[in-house]
């Protein structure tokens, strides 16, 4: 039981809670590049043009057949041979996560918009809309309900994923725990379970929302669908 | 070859609309999908408060006209005005000309995100800019009249297929069209709903609101219509009053597609 006292022995707890910033700054720069540049993406893919759908089908198999680590090694080892600039972890994190989460991103926002069944862009047409109100009031709108589940979905799997940046230097609330536990482990051989759980507690302080959020929304929905 | 006369004996002498202003001017219409033409060379008027009945087996294009008149699909000769303004596939005009003509569908196309009196107020009050005060007064009569006052506040997933459709009668009426196209509203409901959904469409005729109906029913056609039209393979075969049509056909194929629809042992 003395192993608790580790997370609060001299500055461990704020160490953790620093580490954790890290985590939460990487996963939110980089959910945020990918909302951007994934509604943009899918904006393209929705497109009719062959070439532009091979390419765009192309990168997203790529993206999704490599795992994560990869990426992470590719990009931090790779660019800087190749080009000899010297890339931080934290950077190469945020790189290898936008490029993740906008393939992720962009096949979402293409799939919300290829839901929306043809009657609806008929019918509002039908009625007079223009083409800027039709997307503004009906298609955008459907759209988006459609997406904020998967989206909220697709940022936690980007937060936990961010555990694997500790691989390539960067030091997240993982790697603190892990150094934290290291420093102890002959003083107090059971610190380990309790940094895990504080490190289990503050994800799941991030993460639970995020799910209660996108259950609310799919609850709300429920009732018009 | 006497297409032109038959169409000339209705309207001179079983139209009670015969001297009425044209809504509807189609001449020589023209629609292909690739090598495949739809419908070849259309002439029909519809008169102001006429209900014309467009009957006829599957695929014979009966639907396709209806999406013409509206601008829905490009065609590929004639033309199609609306009091003397032509219908152009993809032109900017369109806009305005649809405000005019409402159009119901056989799907169900309320819009699922919105409440039943916002998928009514939308369009007038962003297309025609009218006010809310009385968009809102006018919604609430018209889903009156279709019997769904207690439904103002529903999504339209909490409404049977019948309610949505009586929705999207006064979705379309709130825009005083000057005629409604109403291409096989009940084609998606069960028998039960098909009636009360008919009911609000004989209303409408009764009140004198100019509509073409594409449709199955041919008991309602027979109640509704001022005129039957009927199309096969892409063209006008037969033109009279329903009286006419069901009980003297005056074409072998109108009489070979009226016997579809009656069985015997």
């Amino acid at each position: 039981m003395q192993g608790i006292s580790v997370l609060f022995t001299g500055n461990n707890f704020v160490r953790l809670l620093s580490g954790l910033w890290v985590t939460v700054r990487i996963s939110l720069i980089s959910i945020g590049f990918s909302l951007i540049l994934g509604t943009l993406l899918g904006a393209v893919m929705t497109s009719r043009n062959r070439v532009v759908k091979a390419i765009c089908r192309v990168y997203l198999e790529i993206v999704r057949i490599m795992p994560q680590l990869v990426w992470l090694f590719i990009v931090f080892f790779g660019i800087t041979r190749l080009t000899g600039l010297n890339l931080s972890g934290e950077l190469s994190a945020v790189i290898v996560f936008t490029i993740w989460g906008t393939a992720e991103m962009g096949d979402l926002v293409r799939g919300a918009f290829q839901a929306i069944p043809r009657h609806q862009f008929e019918s509002s047409l039908s009625l007079g809309l223009t083409k800027p109100q039709m997307y503004f009031y009906i298609i955008f709108p459907q759209a988006v309900r459609n997406l904020l589940p998967n989206v909220i979905n697709l940022a936690t799997r980007m937060i936990k994923t961010t555990a694997l940046v500790s691989i390539i230097g960067v030091t997240e609330v993982l790697k603190v725990g892990k150094q934290i536990i290291d420093a102890n482990r002959f003083e107090f051989p059971d610190a380990a379970i309790w940094v895990y759980a504080a490190i289990f507690f503050m994800y799941f302080l991030i993460c639970f929302p995020l799910s209660m959020i996108s259950r609310a929304i799919v609850k709300k929905q429920q009732r018009s669908e | 070859m006497s297409e032109e006369i038959k169409k000339d004996d209705i309207t001179a002498d079983n139209s009670p609309q015969k001297a009425g202003e044209h809504i509807i001017d189609i001449n020589g219409l023209v629609k292909r999908y690739n090598d495949n033409t739809v419908l070849n060379g259309i002439d029909i008027s519809v008169t102001k408060g006429e209900v014309v009945v467009l009957v006829g087996p599957s695929g014979c294009g009966k639907s396709t006209l209806l999406r013409c008149i509206n601008g829905l699909e490009p065609i590929q000769g004639g033309t199609i005005t609306l009091h003397g303004e032509p219908v152009i596939n993809g032109d900017k005009s369109l806009f305005k000309i649809r405000q005019k003509i409402g159009m119901v569908f056989q799907s169900y196309d309320l819009f699922p995100h919105l409440t039943v009196l916002k998928n009514i107020m939308l369009s007038p009050m962003k297309v025609q800019k009218r006010d809310k005060v009385e968009v809102e007064k006018r919604a609430k009569e018209l889903l009156e009249r279709v019997g769904l006052s207690d439904k103002a506040n529903s999504y339209p997933a909490e409404l049977s297929g019948g309610q949505k459709q009586r929705v999207a009668i006064c979705r379309s009426l709130i825009m005083d069209p000057e005629i409604m196209l109403l291409d096989e509203i009940t084609a998606a409901l069960d028998p039960e709903m098909v009636h009360e959904v008919l009911n609000v469409v004989l209303d409408l005729a009764k009140n004198g609101t100019t509509m073409m109906i594409v449709t199955h029913e041919m008991a309602f056609a027979e109640a509704v219509a001022d005129r039957i039209v009927f199309l096969d393979g892409g063209a006008i075969i037969e033109q009279s009053t329903p009286d006419e049509f069901f009980k003297h056909p005056k074409t072998e194929r109108a009489e070979r597609f009226l016997k579809t629809f009656t069985y015997s042992k």
